[in-house]
């Protein structure tokens, strides 16, 4: 058999470079967050001003455009991690999320309203690491009962989280009674907002640290292989050893850790919940990240840095929208939409096929010439 | 320019995929009344070509002639209409509809389905083929022979002037086999033509009037039947001369196994949930083996139960003389026993991984959740595998999905190689692919047998058997009903043995 | 002899085996009339009076509509979560335009406003039948991008609700239409004839229409080998691209008739008519028996699927839980609980099948 591989790497010329640029996953995801920089510059020289100010509590923080929107994308960034872990390994999407953020900030909320504002720093601490831990233990469980739902019983992922989205936020409601609660310690309110002495706002940290995280649980786990392999053919990946009902549930846990670190910050960005907006539509951005950063919502192959700078040009697209006094702040969906439509079209498989059928027939042309050269 | 009696021609078609040329000015003519082979190893063009007459894919070049005029075929449903039939290699059928809407979907006239009226024909129509179903039952309710079945009656009814039937045989018995040839003859007598595209070298001889040979995307030749020895086939597809097939059996096997050591892997009355009744097995030491029997035989349901693919319910297990329980493929891995599933593109591959992640997989989930491999060390895995087995593939970032047939098998081998199992378990591995590889991977189990492995060997095949194993298993129905060692080693012995004949 | 001996194997076979459709709809049926009697049997009330059934279809005539669109876009494999936002735009929309007629601004009527709604639909069911069917766009990214369009369109037109005073149109939303034989006798002893709205009647000719598209219709079962296995169905000679396309073109329709039978009732317009009204439409759908993976669905299975939805709704306000928490807990639990027979079900269906 002829099997003269050629080991040798060609040098790249230009435009194949060009091309492989194009190509890479990160590429489109990037390209938008740098048009909408670039527009932003252009219609407002001054929009990525940073400043330091005092705000209202009399720190000295940064502020300006920039910083809120980092600040403000830190749950939708967070989400994304999960959610494309879930889609990954279970071919589908987690809708529940939004409601299950009020699930977790409700759970939070119910230990820090008991407390008297008077309390030590030390007991204080003590009873946040508290509240935490139950709150990613509720929110971690209700991921598994997705994840059974999704695993055991084979339901799809939309379907079964169908179920939480619709009852979530009643549940949230039920576990505090539905009372209207609003939290006077002003230390409960620093993981939202700024802790004094610190100019750069929490949430943008515990980001951060949940970014890290995952890179670690990356690096020393093969939960990027098992769930690829799981997303692509369950079947092979069982006959290989894997089990995927493990990793499917396990996805939908992490998940539900995810869910309960951004109910921490959403409920303390205000101090107060109110069950029925909280986190509303966060399900949709977060899916939306995910898709923005052209990862295949029907499983598989995964790129968390693509969805991750998924989830920052919607916050960015948010935010630049918001600028235009003009702009009605509840017609912004609408705005919204034909942006994300835009950017979906160019980013999809479609128009990379276009690109490619046009390579193909360039290809075809020449072959077929030559072919007619040899045999003239 | 048309051949006399021609109903299809096809002259210098081409078409190209990303960084492939699928076919290069390929020409094809199909005569009034005459089944015509379509061969050539797997990535040969034979799908491709297929699927270009038939508009799924669109024509990079070339020209299409249907009873003497030029067409221009842009859909499947173009073709229904211009006459051509198609039943293709997998199952083109929607289980959820029932029979009958399988079978007059697409080609009804007029906006409303009269179900009495299709449920009527097609119930008839299924009577005057022996196909035992009814035209109201659910399609994904039945069996895959069927379903074939099923896809062929559709393409029967249709009234066409083409017949393509693109390895239509896969999946049937012999009984249905033949049942298909005799449709073949009698649509040939009717001055149907006929493209038929299999693996199997002697239902080519069985049936066909004419061959024409692919290979590498190019025109090898057109023959009458009489003209091309089987030998000189092979040779065709092959490129080159061909006696490989003759060196694979050498006589020095089955000296050095020790039949009366521990047995590298035994069961005991061991009992599975898919309908095969309890077997013992046992295998030692640089021993081939092979599982034979017809297609629903439970020759892979056998082999399932003893690598932990599906549940098993009962029976005493020993490696190496230990009793131990294998409940899921991971246990039956950890004990050193691999297994390569029959149906590659469901159970085997996983599409969209890279070359190299399917290869480590296995090893890699051996290894634990906790333990990746450091990227250095699975390029250094993929590359040794890449290249003792010949794999081509572009890099090993090339998803394994792009591979053809052959190559993919090769990644799959490639895989549980690594793993370094004591017992390798294959599954039908020869399926689907070309005489080529074939030949490689029957010289591999040899060898990785002298090298003192144990290795069960399944193929639809008996020739191949032959050549490999030097013990057969043979089960009829669920059951193991003989073992045939030596001399028993027979074409003849075999299938008197698998149709249960007193011999 | 082999044709006989084939004929009886198939008709022995045939009383065996129950397409999935139909063993979906079964437990649909049941699970709603034992729901029902339970609640006419144990909680009296209203429940026993035939008018408290034709209130919940007067409530949900539009749910229903919207419910069957969804089911046929389901059928086909897509979603579409555009709907209930398409519902309130098109309640705005109208609610503005009959207003304006009103105060003489333009010229206008009921029939015109019927037109916008039907437009609106259509538009939202073309444009994105283009992008899931001819682009190859995930359906969920399109609708949802179809759900943010229409959420600010709507707030675009009108921020604020907007009350319809409109003469013609407010005596055709107060038509009732009486059922006759049916009815109860109050404690005066006065004989009211029960009545439904007149957009039930609507509700129930588009169920009738869609039925006999899916059952009969070439158009219809093509809807079921697209959602069966498409790749299939384009080897089968069905054009799956414009099937795909015509299902999101009809179930655009439904939402612009659905959402025009939500103004009917409301005789107004909001930006928060409507809210989650997709999820209701998708519940509906499921319990009804629809499989999101497609293929699987009936339209009587749907009417069922809102009919059971909304009297657990009735159900539990008339248990006297009225915490607003109860309604979609229950909500959710049913939906459980239906998701899980469905699966233990169709699995033992496989496994008996192997």
């Amino acid at each position: 058999m002829t099997s003269n591989v050629p080991t040798f790497k060609p040098r790249l010329t230009g435009k194949e470079v060009a091309e492989k640029i194009f190509r890479n996953q990160l590429f489109f995801p990037i390209a938008a967050l740098f048009l909408l920089v670039i527009f932003n510059l252009i219609t407002d020289p001054g929009f990525f001003k940073v400043t330091l100010e005092p705000n209202s509590a009399g720190n000295l923080v940064l502020s300006g455009n920039l910083i809120t929107m980092i600040d403000y994308a830190s749950e939708l960034v967070i989400l994304a991690i999960g959610m494309t872990l879930v889609t990954s390994a279970s071919g589908g999407q987690d809708i529940s999320v939004g409601a299950t953020i009020a699930i977790a900030g409700s759970t939070v909320l119910r230990i820090v309203k008991t407390q008297s504002p008077n309390i030590s720093n030390g007991k204080f601490a003590g009873m946040i690491i508290a509240s935490f831990l139950l709150c990613v233990l509720v929110s971690a469980l209700f991921g598994a009962f997705n994840g059974a739902l999704v695993a055991f019983f084979k339901i799809q992922p939309m379907v079964a989280t169908l179920i939480l989205f619709t009852a979530g936020r009643s549940i949230a409601a039920w576990i505090n009674n539905n009372d209207n609660i609003s939290i006077n310690d002003k230390r409960f309110s620093y993981f939202g907002n700024f802790i004094p002495g610190i100019a750069v706002p929490t949430p943008v940290f515990i980001t951060i640290l949940c970014l890290i995280v995952i890179a670690i649980v990356l690096k020393v786990t093969n939960l990027r292989l098992y769930s690829q392999a799981v997303g692509i053919n369950a079947s092979s990946s069982r006959l290989n050893g894997i089990n995927p009902k493990m990793i499917k549930l396990l996805t939908f846990v992490i998940l539900g850790v995810c869910v309960a670190v951004c109910g921490f910050i959403k409920v303390s960005r205000t101090s107060s919940i109110t069950y029925s907006v909280i986190a509303n539509n966060i399900e949709m951005d977060a899916i939306l990240a995910v898709a923005l950063g052209g990862n295949n919502l029907g499983g598989g192959k995964f790129n968390l840095t693509s969805s991750v700078i998924g989830a920052y040009v919607i916050q960015f697209l948010t935010t630049t929208l918001y600028k235009f006094k003009e702009i009605d702040s509840s017609s912004i969906s609408a705005y919204k939409a034909a942006v994300v439509i835009l950017l979906i079209i160019i980013s999809s498989p479609f128009v990379r096929k276009f690109f490619e059928d046009r390579k193909n027939r360039r290809e075809a042309a020449k072959a077929e010439a030559l072919a007619g050269k040899e045999s003239a | 320019m048309t051949t006399d009696g021609a109903i299809l021609e096809m002259r210098g078609i081409c078409k190209f995929f990303p960084g492939v040329r699928a076919l290069e000015n390929v020409d094809f003519t199909l005569r009034e009344g005459e089944i015509h082979a379509l061969m050539g190893e797997n990535g040969a063009g034979k799908s491709t070509l297929i699927k270009v007459l038939t508009g799924v894919y669109p024509k990079d070049g070339g020209e299409v002639w249907l009873a003497g005029k030029p067409v221009h075929i842009k859909s499947p449903q173009d073709a229904q209409n211009k006459g051509i039939a198609t039943v293709y290699q997998e199952i083109t059928l929607c289980p959820n509809l029932t029979v009958a809407e399988n079978m007059y979907i697409g080609r009804t006239k007029g906006p409303l389905t009269n179900w009495v009226k299709i449920n009527h024909d097609a119930n008839r129509l299924l009577d005057e083929l022996g196909i035992p179903v009814s035209a109201t039952e659910q399609l994904g309710n039945c069996s895959i022979a069927i379903q074939q079945m099923v896809a062929i009656a559709r393409a029967v009814d249709m009234d066409c002037k083409v017949l393509i039937l693109d390895e239509p045989t896969s999946s049937l018995d012999e009984q249905e086999v033949q049942k298909l040839f005799n449709l073949m003859r009698d649509l040939k007598a009717k001055g149907v033509g006929i493209i038929f595209v299999t693996h199997f070298l002697e239902q080519v001889y069985e049936v066909c009037d004419r061959i024409t040979v692919l290979r590498d995307g190019k025109l090898v030749g057109e023959y009458i039947i009489e003209d091309l020895p089987r030998v000189q086939l092979v040779s065709k597809m092959l490129g080159k001369d061909f006696d490989d097939m003759a060196d694979i059996k050498n006589g020095s096997e089955a000296e050095n196994i020790d039949l009366n050591g521990t047995p590298v892997y035994q069961a005991i009355n061991l009992t599975g949930t898919t309908g095969i009744k309890p077997f013992d097995f046992e295998i030692h030491q640089g021993e081939v083996n092979g599982f034979t029997g017809l297609l629903g035989s439970g020759r892979s349901e056998s082999v399932r139960a003893i690598f932990g693919a599906d549940r098993v319910v009962g029976g005493k297990v020993f490696v190496d003389g230990k009793p131990v329980k294998i409940r899921k493929p991971l246990d039956a891995m950890r004990y050193g026993i691999s297994y390569l599933p029959e149906d590659r593109k469901l159970d085997g591959i996983v599409g969209d991984l890279s070359v190299r992640d399917n290869i480590i997989l296995a090893l890699q989930v051996m290894k634990g959740f906790f333990k990746p491999f450091s990227k250095a060390q699975a390029e250094k895995f993929a590359d040794e595998y890449i290249k003792l087995l010949n794999i081509k593939t572009a890099s090993q970032d090339t998803p394994i999905k792009s591979l053809s047939g052959g190559n993919q098998q090769k990644v799959i081998l490639a895989r549980w190689l690594l793993a370094n199992p004591q017992y390798l378990i294959l599954d039908e591995p020869t399926r689907g692919i070309d005489v080529g590889t074939k030949v490689e991977i029957q010289k591999l189990v040899l060898k990785l047998a002298a090298e003192g492995k144990s290795v069960t060997f399944i193929s639809s095949e008996i020739d191949e058997m032959i050549r490999t194993c030097s013990r057969l298993v043979v089960m009829r129905d669920g059951k193991v009903v003989g073992e045939l060692k030596g001399d028993d080693l027979n074409q003849n012995k075999i299938m008197a043995t698998i149709a249960g004949g007193e011999s | 002899m082999s044709v006989n001996s084939n004929a009886l194997e198939r008709r022995l076979k045939k009383r065996a085996s129950l397409t999935d459709t139909n063993l979906l709809l079964i437990i649909t049926i049941i699970v709603f009339i034992v729901m029902y009697l339970c609640a006419v049997v144990f909680l009296k009330k209203g429940f026993t009076k035939p008018q408290m059934f034709f209130n919940i279809l007067n409530e949900n005539a539009s749910l229903l509509v919207l419910s069957c669109g969804m089911t046929l876009v389901m059928i086909t494999g897509g979603i579409d979560i555009s709907v209930g936002q398409v519902t309130c735009l098109v309640c705005m929309a109208c609610a503005v335009h009959l207003q304006k007629v009103n105060d003489g601004v333009i010229n206008g009527s009921v029939f015109t406003s019927l037109l916008i709604a039907i437009a609106i639909g259509l538009a939202f069911g073309i444009v994105q039948g283009f992008l899931v069917a001819y682009m190859e766009f995930q359906p969920f990214i399109v609708t949802l991008a179809g759900l943010f369009f229409a959420k600010g369109m709507t707030t675009i037109v009108c921020s604020d609700r907007v009350p319809v005073t409109y003469e013609p149109f407010v005596k055709l939303a107060r038509t009732e239409v009486t059922i006759p034989f049916l009815g109860s006798v109050n404690k005066k002893g006065i004989y009211i004839p029960a009545y439904v709205e007149i957009g039930v009647i609507v509700a129930i000719v588009v169920v009738i229409l869609l039925f006999c598209l899916l059952k009969w219709t070439k158009l219809g079962r093509n809807f079921y080998a697209v959602g069966g296995n498409n790749q299939s169905a384009n080897m089968l000679g069905i054009n799956v691209k414009l099937t795909k396309f015509l299902a999101h073109v009809l179930c655009g329709l439904c939402a612009g008739i659905g959402g025009y039978l939500f103004f009917l009732h409301a005789c107004s317009g909001s930006p928060l008519h409507a809210q989650g009204a997709e999820m209701n439409a998708i519940a509906s759908s499921i319990i009804g028996g629809t499989l999101l993976s497609g293929g699987v669905g009936n339209i009587v299975g749907t009417l069922f699927g809102v009919l059971s939805l909304s009297t657990i709704k009735n159900i539990v306000t008339s248990l006297g839980l009225e915490d607003a928490w109860w309604t979609n807990i229950t909500v959710g639990v049913m939906l459980c609980i239906f998701l899980l027979v469905q699966s233990v079900i169709l699995a033992r269906k496989n496994k008996n099948k192997k």
